[in-house]
């Protein structure tokens, strides 16, 4: 079997608030960038396939040359392998989806791809389904839980809203996880040291055979959030006390 | 500009953020549609009339009591053609996006996900929506045709009903496709559980609760109850095993819009934040006055949740007659 997760690069959680409108325009963040958390639940999820069915588990992404680091994160994981496709055009989520699905078509004989459910970055949560249908495959997301991988089906349980559901499909399958599949391994010092050593293939949309098609997205005028208008008021008192102001307050809220 | 709406059903239920899309279509045009996929959805039906919408496409069929991405988007892309709607609106529950995506990228149209606010702007439509987990706002349009968007749950006011509306309602043939989806089991959640995404009140504990998790979720669920909330948590708090990954807020879980959000014990981390950050009021219970949250709370009480909680709890069952 053969397992492929595509991350993506983005800053660390605790360093979005940091971004400046024109950092986010340009897209040259001063910030420390690692793998989307998502992401590194869906490495997760592939490299348990790996164990409980055989087969290996490689890593993509599209991106710049520094996004090779991300790479490097998820070989030290456990992944066998990683490809960088490297570009730096603008694209929008179908143009990644395009790109990722000439790589996933490229790798071979892809059983199961891996992504996380969104981005922290773009946001959208759309490029899974949009990498499903660019190859055709069946897609299932909010994956929280692989229960059985056969040659050619695979069942999962899914959560959707406040519903769970088991769920058998065909494969290749597209798969888009949530955390619940299961915590990140910490990366070992072995696969550390390998990781660093590897040389990352790098590929491009030529190598690929593809164009990824100009954006259908637009977007403009970056700016940040109105800032909340926080001035907190604090009740005092014995806890009843206290509890009896803020219940008065939150009734002339109207928010009760 | 033509709207069609797609309003979603789970085994006869609609899914009531689905109404918001109405409400947003019908604030910018008179020209509004909807379709209905679902099983025993007749009452649904009724319903986007009564919301407004002028022309109701339903699909009715067994094979339709639970979302399928497969005949979803076959049976939206009849409607479409039979419509002729220059927009598609959905609500941004997971379904909605799946849809929404995939209707998107088979026509080549660009998608305004998760939208916060929507106008149209020389015949097309514009959106407002945040990036990097909301830090970030921005602008967005889309090229293609129907131009689509998928409205954040709470942020856009519902279609209200009218007592004399009156619309066409067409009953369409489900599409004639094969899913590869094969559904074996389903778990609902509890009656009377309140989505969180959709709550208009949430009651979150964090790792606060420690010294007796147990009895601290105990207290914030009689809290909840007595509100009407839903309940949430911190990571700290899920990963600690006190509650389950459902009701997790903020970057890695939920992110949520209530009018009032209840943190009990929780500091406020950015990734925290990122899931809560737009409610409405914040309200914060925590023992310590250095903590992060009380710069984003309009109220607080500095205070062991163990005693504050039970106190609100009290109050609230007192005032407001419960
Ligand atoms: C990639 C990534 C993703 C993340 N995603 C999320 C996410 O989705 N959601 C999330 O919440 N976090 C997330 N986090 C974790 C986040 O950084 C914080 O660690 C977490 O939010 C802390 O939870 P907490 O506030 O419950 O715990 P703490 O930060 O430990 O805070 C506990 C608070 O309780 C107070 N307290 C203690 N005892 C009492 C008492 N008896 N009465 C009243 N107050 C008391 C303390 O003063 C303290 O302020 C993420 C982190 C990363 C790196």
């Amino acid at each position: 079997m053969r397992y492929l997760v595509c991350i993506k690069q983005t800053p660390d959680t605790a360093e979005l608030p940091k971004i400046s409108p024109e950092e986010a325009e340009s897209g040259k963040l001063s910030v420390n960038l690692v793998v989307n958390p998502w992401d590194e639940h869906a490495i997760e999820g592939g490299l348990q396939l790996m164990e409980n069915y055989g087969g290996t588990t490689g890593a993509v992404t599209v991106g710049d040359d520094g996004a090779v680091d991300a790479l490097r994160s998820a070989l030290a994981m456990g992944c066998k392998d990683a490809t960088l496709v490297k570009h730096t055009d603008e694209i929008d989520a179908w143009g990644v989806a395009e790109l990722l699905a000439a790589a996933v078509k490229h790798d071979g004989d892809v059983d199961v791809v891996l992504t996380g459910q969104m981005t922290v970055d773009g946001n959208s949560g759309t490029v899974p389904v949009a990498l499903g249908r660019k190859l055709g495959w069946p897609v299932l997301t909010g994956v929280a839980k692989i229960v059985d991988l056969t040659e050619d089906s695979i069942t999962v349980e899914r959560v959707v809203g406040q519903t769970r559901l088991t769920v058998r499909t065909s494969t290749p399958v597209v798969l888009s996880v949530i955390k619940e599949i299961g915590e990140p391994r910490y990366p070992t010092f072995i696969n550390i040291r390998k990781a660093a050593r590897v040389k990352v293939p790098v590929l491009t949309a030529e190598d690929l055979g593809v164009e990824p098609p100009a954006p259908v997205v637009h977007v403009s005028n970056y700016r940040k959030p109105p800032a909340r208008d926080a001035k907190v008021t604090l009740f005092e008192g014995t806890p009843k006390e206290a509890a009896a102001a803020l219940i008065d307050a939150l009734l002339e809220e109207k928010v009760l | 500009m033509k709207f069609l709406v797609y309003i979603e059903t789970d085994m006869g239920d609609v899914v009531a953020s689905s109404w918001e899309a109405l409400g947003a279509a019908l604030s910018l045009s008179d020209d509004v549609e909807a379709i209905v996929i679902g099983d025993k959805i007749s009452v649904v039906v009724e319903e986007a009339v009564e919301r407004g919408a002028k022309k109701v496409y339903v699909v009715e069929d067994e094979t339709r009591a639970l979302f399928d991405l497969e005949r979803s988007l076959a049976d939206v892309q009849n409607a479409l053609e039979m419509s002729g709607a220059d927009a598609f609106l959905a609500s941004h529950t997971s379904n909605g996006r799946d849809l929404a995506a995939a209707l998107g990228v088979s026509s080549g149209a660009g998608v305004i996900a998760d939208a916060l606010e929507l106008t149209l702007e020389d015949g097309a439509l514009k959106g407002v929506r945040g990036v990097y987990s909301g830090n970030i706002l921005v602008d967005v349009t889309v090229d293609g045709s129907p131009q689509i968007a998928t409205l954040r749950p709470r942020a856009f006011a519902p279609a209200e009903k009218a007592s004399e509306a009156s619309a066409d309602v067409v009953l369409m043939d489900p599409a004639d496709v094969d899913s590869p989806y094969e559904v074996l089991e389903i778990q609902r959640a509890e009656k009377g559980e309140i989505s969180l995404t959709e709550a208009s009140i949430i009651v979150s504990g964090g790792r606060g609760v420690s010294k007796d998790p147990e009895l601290g979720f105990d207290l914030i669920r009689e809290l909840a109850g007595v509100l009407g909330a839903a309940v949430g948590a911190s990571r700290a708090a899920v990963d600690a095993g006190f509650i389950s990954y459902d009701h997790q807020v903020g970057q890695t879980g939920k992110v949520v819009r209530p009018d009032l959000y209840i943190a009990c014990g929780i500091s406020g981390a950015v990734q925290h934040l990122a899931g809560m950050g737009s409610s409405k009021i914040i309200v914060a219970i925590n023992k310590d006055p250095e903590a992060p949250i009380f710069s984003v709370a309009n109220y607080g009480i500095v205070g062991d949740l163990f005693d504050v909680v039970p106190a609100m709890t009290e109050a609230a069952r007192e005032k407001l007659g419960k």
